[in-house]
């Protein structure tokens, strides 16, 4: 355990990392030395997806990535994905179709449907699934979570084209 | 001292009613990252505490030397069994399982000693530096040894947990059609998203601790923790942090005494968090079962009489074990009339994992049994799955193998039919070659050519709540004033929505849109545990009678005003109204300013009785039906599975929510499915090969199906509002319907859940 | 610094030759595992997911071979014209952890691992790709047969880094199949991948997960390259097929474990060989 003193990006701010471990995680340097507690972990071996934020635009587990070696990158976690104290569109649809029972997977799962309508606006369901396969939800069994992402995906389509008319 | 977010909670933000769907009040903080899980927990100048466990099935413990723990910086304290200074034992029925080991471990995972230190790596670091001598002992993994007698036991309690007979009519009874089977459960984990976490803040002298945790029963765990620090249960005060998920882990005593011990010793706020290797360590699981059943029946495959042997592994310490067995034994006839019964049931120790509660809770190993057999007893009869189920369906008033009367609304032909009434997916040649829909996914290993499918059917009855003899209770506080609502109770909310439902009781009961709901704590009387599909119930039934009584106050207050009978009252929209004269009217906010009214009420269920030597006796409350369809495609050549559709119709009773009913319903889907094609902790030798979650498979959205749902809304007259709990229904009879799916699919039996590759293709 | 991320090759490998303990970082979805469980301690960290070089592929239509550096992602394989150069590269690469994994997870990776059950290594074996690796003052040029060693052994120094991947565009059907119990986000149980190279007229074959490492199979690509019809085009016959699977399975070394058993694994290794190879001749 080497001392390291560093700074991240963490949604746009910059964040002073001090005596951190070298192989503190970014997932637990965000959650226990800067205080961004949105991602999660529930495995640590990228096999839950709870602890998704976005690296230079790129989703990743957050608890696979070395913290000392994101100095530089944007960091964007859960606490950076809408403007101010609203929602985005995605959190609210989640809320509003009940696709939230406890909780723990929501901030993953938000963050990678996000980052699945920004690559493919329009998704079919199996695309749908699959980009969203590496978060798993142990309460909803996900019918809600794919009604939530096709809502979006149809509401922004329908703001398109009124903007196109 | 400052504490970093507590699990407080907003008020609701859209009101609604009973039947209606408003939002979790707690939504908008879990989409935002800002829900305060315990894990989210700090406190300035927390220790991290960690666990040194037994990595032996069974051993004695010769020495503990903790000193080379101690020559590391930043380790504040070590602690071991001679550290707890009450009760050295704790347990949810019985306390038979060691805070920590002193002489014997009995499993491996088997808490040894704890320490608190500075940082997780120091903590794992000292956890590496004790040293503890251990003699191995022979270990107890058959449970078949247990119940013959041929190891000697393995704890002062022995090796038999409980031994349950159902003895019902004549045991000689037959018919022409006997059929038999001998099935294999697997054990399931509860695999919760949020681990095991707790912070337990110290009080100065010493003399008490205050503890956020994630748990199912805020009381019973305070009254064990008590016992073990020998401290009053007032001085220990438990408030809920944010729970990431339960369905049976967090029912038993796991990280609670250590941080609280840990926490005492230091005079600092300590925090432990389980890893997800610890977390299938330290929690109990569903426990693994062999069940034998023979069938008798007659020519048109009516049931004369159910046979059944059924061996439940409990693992090395009791918890709940008993419980889940009676659930067993008691629901060996599934939702069908059977008059004649012979059943023999044991649940015994062994060095395995401790099991107990989860989702299900021993009617999950009885269903897979009952409805295998019902499949094989429809083709010795010549009729189709549906047919046979119609014909044995239970209804209301029929007399149970344990001489219960069914009072409940027994809808089972209705579920039946229901979900027969679902429309079917598109064929296969429908579907087309989308990699996703079939089975192997991107694996790419599967032509449609290869790909068979099956239909496959299950249906189940559940008890609702606790059973024989237990005072099961719910205690609910309510305030009114100014037209605010204010409830207080101490319900653990793990994710189902009680907190939802528990505001739209009070806004439909007294007619206030804005509810504030009091932290989940100590403070206000037991709630029972969020277990056995009782919260709806049981908090609804306490909840609904408190702000009962509250409104009858605010009336008798208006009516007094008005000099009228206060049975003329009502609540419409926002209003207190005189039902006589509709003119007659006063909004609740100005009827209840002034002085607030403030009760708090328990609900108990109606009570119930053990089971005699002859498993007879009214052991259980009130009882859930469902019904399962399942459409599964199967690649022949290589066992993969693809579950394609489940339609399902489930006994509600009323649907006081259905958006939480439908998550509800899907969610428990979701881990029936796991249960019958992927998961299964997979032990040999007492040790668990497959710790995490690389190789204890979940189901992901690439596994689940479309799950078409209808809520059989028949208003049970025992239940408050009519509601009966909906949580366990869904997980339970869809795993059977998914195996019979794949037989369907296959041609050949298949006898264990979780089912393999191999047993589909290399077992005829 | 204990954590390096230099921006050019020469750089890294610097720092790797004064510093032989130093671990190397990629997409760190292997290390990171290891890391958070304890299992292994990083003092001095290498990241060389900066340096440009590494993250770069290119065609070499000369030489009839793709330059894969060591440090593209799995998702760029996916979604670039790669996937056309070597299809069953980007079948392997869609199987591997889960979307946030294929963001950042490299064949450089998957190599400096060597897992037997690496998805993306029975296609490297098939292709008989060549891995390049370098030091400070040394590059060496290994036949990916010869670089996989065993279970999670390579021929990799401490001081090397390995900085391509060189992979023969291969004339001809190709293929990637993998058995996992779940639909997604899976260790493979088994996993084939043939080549029909129709240069050389001849079938390989490469099995995962049943053995130390990757297993080839030349009983069953020798067997199955004399019944082809190579000119015609002919499909291959179920008989065929099924016999060509089972000699494939006979040359897998399959063990027992907590994932699966060896027979199971054995009968996947017959289906899937005879699938592909069905597949490779419609």
């Amino acid at each position: 355990m080497i001392a390291e003193h560093y700074s991240l990006t963490v949604n746009g701010t910059s964040c002073e990392v001090r005596d951190a471990g070298v192989g503190e995680s970014l997932l637990y340097v965000l959650r226990e030395r800067l205080g961004f507690t949105g991602p999660k972990g529930a495995c640590e071996e990228g096999e839950c997806g709870s602890c998704s934020v976005t690296v230079d635009g790129t989703l990743v587990c957050s608890c696979l990535v070395l913290s000392a070696a994101s100095v530089g990158r944007e960091i964007v976690t859960i606490e950076g994905v809408a403007a101010g104290d609203g929602l985005s569109d995605v959190q609210t649809a989640f809320v509003e179709t009940g696709a939230v029972q406890c909780g723990f997977c929501t901030p993953g799962l938000i963050m990678a449907a996000h980052s699945l309508l920004e690559a493919n606006p329009d998704p079919t369901e199996s695309e749908l699934r699959e980009a969203l396969s590496g978060n798993i939800c142990r309460c909803t069994g996900y019918g809600r979570i794919i009604e939530a992402v096709q809502q979006v995906a149809v509401r922004r389509r329908d703001s398109r084209s009124g903007a196109a008319t | 001292m400052s504490l970093v977010g507590t699990a407080t909670i907003a008020p609701s933000m859209r009101p609604g009613r009973l039947g209606d769907s408003p939002l979790r009040p707690d939504g908008g903080a879990k989409v935002q990252g800002s829900f305060a899980f315990t894990s989210d927990l700090n406190a300035e100048g927390a220790l991290w505490g960690a666990t040194l466990r037994s990595p032996h099935p069974y051993a004695r413990i010769v020495a503990i030397d903790v000193s080379p723990a101690w020559k590391i910086a930043g380790v504040e304290a070590i602690i071991t069994a001679d550290d707890v200074p009450g009760q050295l034992l704790y347990g949810l029925i019985s306390a038979d399982q060691p805070v920590f080991a002193h002489d014997v471990v009995r499993y491996v995972g088997e808490p040894v000693a704890a320490v608190a230190a500075d940082h997780p790596e120091t903590c794992r670091r000292a956890l590496a530096a004790i040293v503890v001598t251990y003699e191995t002992l022979d270990p107890l993994v058959d449970a078949e040894r247990a119940v013959d007698g041929s190891h000697p036991a393995i704890h002062p309690d022995g090796n038999v947990i409980r031994h349950q007979r159902v003895d019902c009519g004549d045991p000689d009874a037959t018919g022409p059609i006997v059929v038999e089977g001998t099935y294999e459960i697997g054990m399931q984990d509860q695999a919760f998203l949020g681990l095991e976490a707790a912070l337990a803040l110290p009080d100065h002298d010493g003399g008490g601790v205050e503890m956020y945790v994630a748990t199912q029963w805020l009381h019973e765990d305070r009254k064990q923790i008590a016992a073990c620090l020998d401290l009053p249960e007032e001085r220990i005060r438990l408030t809920l942090g944010g729970v990431g998920g339960a369905f049976g882990a967090r029912e038993d005593i796991s990280l609670q005494v250590h941080t609280c011990l840990l926490a005492l010793k230091t005079g600092r706020p300590v925090r432990i968090h389980y890893d997800r290797h610890e977390s299938f360590l330290g929690h109990v699981h569903r426990h693994p079962a062999t069940i034998w059943m023979r069938h008798h029946a007659t020519a048109d495959g009516e049931i004369v009489k159910i046979e059944s042997r059924m061996v439940f592994d409990g693992g090395a310490y009791a918890s709940t074990s008993s419980a889940v067995l009676v659930n067993a034994v008691t629901h060996t006839q599934g939702p069908y009339r059977c008059a004649n019964a012979v059943v023999d049931g044991w649940v015994v120790r062994s060095n395995n994992p401790p099991c107990g509660a989860m989702r299900g809770f021993g009617v999950v190993q009885a269903c897979f049994a009952h409805e295998s057999q019902m499949d094989k007893l429809a083709a010795a009869a010549g009729l189709d799955p549906v047919e046979i189920r119609l014909r044995n369906a239970m209804v209301t008033g029929d007399r149970l193998i344990t001489g219960q009367i069914v009072e409940s609304v027994a809808p089972v032909a209705r579920c039946i039919r229901e979900t027969a009434a679902l429309p079917m997916p598109a064929s296969l040649d429908e579907q087309g070659d989308d990699l996703m829909r079939m089975p192997g996914g991107a694996g790419r290993t599967a032509d449609v050519s290869h790909i068979r499918r099956g239909v496959g059917w299950g249906v189940a009855i559940k008890n609702l709540m606790y059973s024989e003899a237990f005072d099961d209770y719910s205690t609910a506080r309510c305030r009114l004033a100014d037209g605010v609502a204010t409830l207080e109770f101490a319900t653990s909310e793990v994710g189902q929505g009680f907190i939802t439902i528990a505001a739209q009781i009070a806004r439909t009961v007294l007619g206030v849109d804005d509810v504030v709901l009091e932290p989940i704590s100590t403070n206000v009387g037991s709630a029972g545990s969020t277990s056995a599909s009782r919260q709806t119930w049981m908090s609804g039934g306490a909840v609904d009678a408190v702000c009962r009584k509250v409104r009858d106050l605010l009336f008798a207050r208006v009516a007094e005003q008005w000099s009228l009978d206060p049975l003329r009252l009502v609540i419409d929209g926002n209003e207190v109204v005189d039902s006589l004269d509709a003119r007659r009217r006063v909004t609740v906010a100005e009827a209840s300013s002034g002085s607030p009214i403030d009760e708090t009420m328990e609900y108990r269920h109606r009570p119930t009785v053990p089971l005699d030597e002859r498993g007879q006796g009214d052991c259980h409350t009130a009882f859930a039906f469902v019904a399962h369809r399942a459409v599964v495609d199967v690649d022949v050549e290589l066992g993969l599975i693809k579950v394609v559709q489940i339609a399902t119709a489930q006994d509600v009773g009323v649907a006081l929510n259905p958006l939480s009913v439908l998550g509800q319903i899907e969610g428990g889907i979701a881990q029936g499915l796991g249960l019958a094609v992927m998961e299964e902790i997979v032990v040999r030798d007492g040790l668990i090969r497959n710790a995490s979650f690389t190789d204890y498979l979940l189901p992901t959205m690439l596994d689940m199906p479309d799950v078409i749902a209808t809520l059989i809304e028949e208003p049970d007259p025992q239940a408050p509002m009519g509601a009966k709990g909906v949580g366990e229904p869904p997980c339970i009879s869809v795993t059977p319907a998914i195996v019979a799916a794949i037989r369907d699919a296959i041609g050949h039996d298949l006898t264990r859940v979780p089912v393999r590759p191999f047993d589909i293709v290399l077992t005829k | 610094m204990p954590v390096d991320a230099p921006t050019s090759l020469a750089a890294a490998l610097g720092i790797l030759d004064r510093h032989r303990s130093a671990t190397v970082l990629a997409g760190g979805t292997d290390l990171m595992v290891s890391v958070n469980a304890g299992r292994r301690q990083l003092d001095r960290v290498v990241a060389v997911d900066r340096i440009a070089e590494l993250r770069e592929w290119h065609h070499d239509r000369g030489a009839g071979v793709v330059r894969l550096g060591a440090a593209v992602p799995y998702r760029e394989i996916l979604e670039s014209s790669l996937a056309e150069l070597v299809p069953a590269l980007a079948q392997a690469a869609r199987t591997v952890g889960s979307p946030q994994i294929r963001h950042v997870g490299t064949v450089g990776g998957n190599l400096a691992t060597c897992s037997p059950a690496g998805d993306t290594l029975p296609v490297l074996s098939g292709l008989d790709a060549i891995v390049h690796v370098q030091s400070a003052n040394l590059v060496r040029k290994i036949s990916i047969h010869d670089f996989m060693v065993g279970v999670k052994k390579t021929k990799l120094k401490p001081n090397e880094l390995i900085t391509a991947i060189v992979i023969p565009v291969s004339p001809g059907w190709q293929g990637y199949a993998k058995v996992g119990v779940r639909n997604a986000m899976v260790i493979a149980t088994a996993s084939v991948c043939l080549v029909a190279d129709t240069q050389t007229r001849s079938v390989r074959v490469a099995l995962g997960s049943v053995g130390p490492t990757i297993v080839r199979c030349p009983i069953a690509e020798a067997w199955i390259a004399e019944r082809i019809d190579w000119d015609n085009h002919v499909s291959i016959s179920d008989a065929v097929a099924r016999e060509f699977g089972a000699i494939a399975a006979s040359e897998s070394r399959p063990i027992d474990d907590h994932r699966s058993t060896a027979a199971y694994r054995r009968h996947a290794i017959g289906v899937l060989a005879s699938r592909l190879i069905r597949r490779a001749f419609l």
